[in-house]
């Protein structure tokens, strides 16, 4: 379920299963030693058009000053991952953010839609298979060269 | 006629209803601040002291009901084109629009992979006057509108247009 990754970044590195998010997380908040209180960012991850999502979650403790990053990957369509909303505010935005862009879905976020493009967008623009359609709303969007 | 008061005594001025007219709407290019990206910037630099647009009889102004003209200022995104559409039809006659800076022109640096961007506001409304430049210096801004104060003069308001 857990695996610690050594990778030439900053921060040691931990991939977790999606379902096991939440309560990781939960650990990390609360254990005296780690009280890590803040969510720095949670972005997702496209590597190549083929290979699993990733989402990745940069935690910091700004009571012990230390940092770890969290990842975990999820399949290309309809992948779930446990929410961390209501363990992190900022999760909330962000992970509306990963849905739209991504199409990755938080199981047990209070309002999970999408954040940026309109209600009627068609497809996840950041995965890197995803095509633009030729219109919106009577709109071109690819220019005829 | 409170500007030409005591100026001309005694006097009569001829001229035709509609130089009149131009001449006076000319000189008063309200403008609807359509602020979307960093065009916005240079577009409040030209407003501000330094560059001064009231010296032309521009003013901002935040209604569509109230402008003359209507400066499209930056990357005209897919989701803000529905209003701006919007905005536009909201806007009394006789109304302008100035295209400003590449990403509202053709959609700019958004050209290629601009997935959410309009290539172009000429798409939902008609544009009088194209303003080149990423951004555009205050100068091009205002030699933009000293082109549609000379367009304003030369068309008749009264006669009615050609279709």
């Amino acid at each position: 379920m857990i695996e610690f990754v050594e990778e030439e970044t900053q921060n040691p590195t931990v991939v977790i299963d999606a379902s096991a998010m939440a309560s990781v997380c939960t650990y990390l908040k609360e254990a005296e030693v780690l009280q890590f209180d803040s969510l720095m960012n949670l972005a997702g991850h496209d590597p190549d058009g083929e290979s699993d999502l990733s989402i990745i979650y940069h935690l910091h403790s700004t009571v012990l000053d230390h940092y770890i990053t969290l990842k975990t990957f999820t399949p290309r369509e309809n992948g779930v991952v446990e929410s961390v909303a209501n363990i992190y505010r900022t999760a909330d935005w962000h992970e509306r953010e990963t849905y739209d862009l991504f199409g990755v879905k938080f199981n047990g976020h209070p309002d999970l839609k999408r954040i940026l493009l309109e209600e009627d967008w068609e497809g996840h623009p950041m995965k890197k298979d995803y095509t633009p359609a030729e219109f919106y709303r009577g709109m071109r969007i690819e220019k005829v060269k | 006629m409170g500007a030409l008061n005591h100026k001309f005594n005694e006097n009569i001025l001829i001229t035709s209803l509609d130089k009149l007219l131009n001449w006076s709407r000319s000189g008063s290019e309200w403008y609807f601040q359509f602020g979307l990206a960093c065009c916005a910037i240079e577009m409040m630099s030209a407003a501000a002291a330094r560059h001064d647009l009231e010296r032309f009889g521009a003013m901002p102004r935040s209604s569509p009901r109230q402008a003359d003209v209507m400066i499209v200022a930056g990357t005209v995104t897919l989701k803000m084109a529905t209003r701006v559409k919007r905005l536009y039809e909201q806007m009394a006659e006789p109304k302008y629009v100035i295209s400003m800076g590449s990403c509202a022109n053709s959609g700019g640096p958004y050209w290629q992979h601009g997935y959410h961007v309009l290539k172009g506001v000429d798409q939902i409304v008609p544009v009088d006057v194209y303003i080149p430049g990423c951004p555009p210096r205050p100068e091009a801004l205002i030699e933009g509108l000293l082109h549609l104060q000379k367009k304003m003069r030369e068309e008749p308001v009264l006669a009615k247009k050609e279709a």
